[in-house]
């Protein structure tokens, strides 16, 4: 980066460089990750600034509702695609899913541009990984990739809950990555401010023995449910299926209809 | 909401730790495994604020590893603990403090069983019996009531039982499991998961 460069900015690889002596650089996969940010700039101070009366209100809640779910035949993941910048609906079709390879997906939920800009970096870091070791990338470390740069970030405002989803050599992977570095691996995940609607439709309806046919109604309902009681949540459900040679697209169908399909008795 | 206890006994440490990883008020985990291994022969378990918890604990256990390749030879649990102080205390007034609470419990062969209590103020101390969390505060007073110096193990682990007894009964979240185990001479073994009766598991526990 040539202002990076010109900056004479001292990063602290090149001080490690330094201490452990040449010869270390490419132990650690991961290349100069630091913006050349001026002194005295305080991106959470001014984020505090702005989330409360006074000032324009940023606020930052996951506005989402995004779900997946291992079972038998593979791992379900289902977004909806409502964009919203406060009480205002930026886009009503936002793609909140991120296609890394013909294996891993990303899901997003929170700060847009977060979610975008770190997920579309770690899709160019499993490509990277792929050219210089030969083999796909593990969703295992795909996901602490995601989270080491969380944690390069700590504490600076970034919004980011995410969900990567894929079939490698220990069969289907789901890692939940959030913007505080934690990272955990189940068999269940929903976020977003919707997210616990979407739980108490999966918990109830969710059998490890599902068909597939019943898997993807599951995974309908619960972003549906979940964005008829979520005012941040709506649109469409984007419905993907992560099966052992790859993800496909299952369906992209509007929730207004499905909730008046399912909901046939209330309206 | 999370919950680490230590007993140490004459030849043994025994420590346990909830199983939940939570978010506000979702539970996203049930199996979630809070303890980790330092060395052969000692455990660092970890609770407090979210990412931090599994980051500075990885971040620990990496570093002791590191210093045995270096040296040859283990830290011994009391080192390892200030070590790890040491590092808390650093972090604490800087930009990014590590909110963390520890316990950890180790086996030296010429000291004997040991477990060090560490709060995110860097305190720590070293302590026959410990607890972390809102269920302390219903538990310590077992430990001091019950608790002898000459337990043997299934007395220390009978003594546990009545403290997860004693959460189940009287603390208003739900703790439906906890990890169990114990260091001695030999090393860590894996005890049986405490479930106490009576609280909800939400799924069969999954294979992974």
């Amino acid at each position: 980066m040539a202002l990076f460069d010109v900056s004479g900015y001292k990063s602290h690889a090149g001080l490690r460089g330094q201490i452990l002596g040449t010869g270390v650089g490419h132990l650690v996969d991961r290349p100069n990750q630091e913006f050349a940010v001026p002194v005295g700039v305080d991106p959470s101070g001014f984020l505090k600034s702005c989330s409360r009366e006074g000032g324009v209100s940023i606020d930052l809640n996951h506005g989402t509702t995004t779900l997946a779910f291992k079972f038998r035949h593979g791992v379900i993941v289902a977004v909806d695609s409502r964009a919203s910048a406060g009480s205002y609906i930026a886009s009503k079709e936002a793609n909140k899913v991120i296609e890394i390879n013909p294996y891993l997906l990303g899901t997003m939920s929170g700060s847009a541009a977060d979610c975008q800009y770190w997920e579309r970096l770690l899709a160019k870091e499993c490509r990277l990984y792929k050219l210089r070791n030969k083999q796909r990338i593990s969703v295992s470390a795909a996901s602490k990739l995601l989270c080491n740069m969380m944690l390069g970030y700590r504490g600076m405002g970034l919004s980011m809950g995410s969900m990567i989803v894929g079939w490698d050599n220990k069969g289907p992977g789901l890692y939940y990555v959030d913007d505080n570095a934690t990272r955990l691996s189940g068999r269940m995940f929903s976020t977003g401010c919707g997210s616990s609607y979407a739980y108490g439709v999966m918990d109830s309806g969710y059998r490890e023995d599902m068909t597939v046919e019943e898997a993807y109604e599951l995974g309908r309902r619960g972003i549906t449910h979940a964005t008829h009681r979520d005012a941040y949540s709506g649109g469409v459900v984007n419905l993907y299926h992560m099966q052992e040679d790859g993800w496909i697209k299952v369906c992209k169908e509007d929730v207004s209809e499905l909730i008046h399909r399912y909901r046939k008795g209330m309206f | 909401m999370e919950y680490l206890i230590g007993i140490q006994g004459q030849d043994f440490v025994l420590v346990a730790a909830d199983n939940i990883a939570a978010n506000s008020i979702i539970q996203m985990k049930q199996d979630q495994d809070k303890m980790f291994k330092l060395s052969d022969k000692i455990l660092l378990l970890c609770v407090g604020e979210a990412g931090d918890t599994v980051q500075f604990a990885e971040y620990i256990q990496k570093n002791i590893q590191l210093y045995k390749m270096r040296n040859g030879y283990e830290l011994s649990p009391k080192a390892a603990a200030n070590f790890t102080r040491k590092n808390l205390a650093d972090y604490l007034r800087s930009r990014t403090p590590y909110h963390v609470n520890l316990l950890l419990a180790g086996f030296d062969e010429t000291d004997g069983p040991g477990l060090y209590y560490m709060d995110h103020l860097s305190a720590l101390a070293k302590a026959p019996f410990a607890a972390h969390g809102y269920g302390a505060y219903l538990t310590l007073s077992i430990l001091d009531r019950y608790y002898r110096p000459d337990l043997t193990r299934d007395e220390a682990v009978d003594l546990l039982k009545k403290c997860v007894e004693e959460l189940n009964k009287r603390f208003i979240l739900n703790l439906p499991s906890f990890t169990v185990r114990l260091i001695d001479t030999e090393g860590i073994h894996d005890l049986e998961k405490l479930m106490p009766v009576g609280a909800k598991l939400l799924a069969p526990a999954p294979s992974s």
